[in-house]
């Protein structure tokens, strides 16, 4: 990993997982990896890093008793019962 | 991710400038879970949380006259919350954190040190109830500057532009930061699979034959 190519190719280890890659990195770093065993590691483990934070993301909800609060503090109040 | 449907075109800005409670109370709900999560994630505190959720939609409702309509509804309420999250922050820590800080120069800093690969473990033992802690811990100890972009990128799933507009980055500076943030996070979780392979290892090799 220390190698040059790999630094180099480090960079575009995020825009390559997001799909994001212009056409020729892209063919260089997939040839990169064919050939260097910690690259792939590090390519796939970070994917996996992204995936569990995604899904084990809390639903986006708000606690009722912190809701309750902040529609109060908004003068909203009449909004309470409708959800 | 788990981005709410409703977008900011949903919402008549009209109705909203005229101060129709019904139409604020709406973008309201549309937006207070996002909002609440992102504070959580960035504070990670509940009660600075709700601070910050109260503080967005009061401003929210203060300025929406001043609100020019070049950036959407929803990435106008993550500036606001993501400056008051910052401000709270300084606040606490009495120290100066800006989110456009210079990144660390020294590049070794993002060189991966950890080669094990633990994505074959199985799902519950990746996503249990400790492993969530560390993966929590591991968000918390990012600098605020990375933090605020993979909160934005990886878990709101905002784009590279609108996490650009909500930030005022340059869309450049927000892949560089989401970069180093993954690549942070990944060597923080390989250090905890690792472990977690290595004592499954240990238990298979303690097995009777």
């Amino acid at each position: 990993m220390n190698r040059e190519s790999c630094q180099h190719l480090l960079d575009s280890l995020s825009d390559y997982i997001d799909g994001d890659l212009g056409d020729t990195l892209c063919v260089e770093l997939e040839r990169h990896l064919d050939s260097c065993e910690n690259c792939r590691i590090v390519v796939d483990t970070l994917r996996k890093t992204v995936y569990l934070y995604q899904v084990t993301a809390q639903p986006p909800t708000v606690p009722d008793d912190v809701r309750q609060r902040l529609l109060h503090r908004l003068d909203l109040s009449d909004f309470l019962e409708k959800k | 991710m788990n981005r709410d449907k409703l977008s900011s075109e949903d919402f008549s800005l009209e109705a909203l400038r005229a101060g129709d409670k019904n139409e604020f109370a709406r973008l309201v709900e549309a937006y207070s879970g996002v909002i609440y999560r992102l504070a959580i994630k960035m504070l990670e505190n509940s009660q600075d949380a709700e601070d910050v959720l109260q503080e967005t939609f009061i401003k929210a409702y203060r300025n929406l006259l001043r609100f020019d309509g070049r950036s959407s509804l929803s990435t106008w309420l993550y500036r606001i919350a993501t400056n008051e999250a910052l401000m709270l922050i300084r606040r606490r820590k009495h120290q100066t954190i800006s989110i456009d800080e210079p990144l660390e120069t020294d590049e070794q800093d993002q060189m991966p040190l950890q080669f094990t690969d633990w994505c074959c473990l199985p799902e519950e033992e990746l996503m249990s109830t400790e492993a969530r802690e560390y993966m929590d811990q591991a968000i918390d100890d990012l600098p605020y500057s990375l933090r605020v972009v993979f909160l934005l990128r990886d878990i709101e799933g905002l784009s590279t532009h609108e996490t650009a507009d909500v930030l005022e980055l340059s869309e450049a500076a927000v892949k560089t930061r989401l970069s180093r943030a993954r690549l942070r996070l990944r060597e923080m979780l390989s250090e905890y699979y690792r472990d977690r392979l290595l004592s499954q290892d240990s238990v298979q090799g303690e097995k009777p034959q």
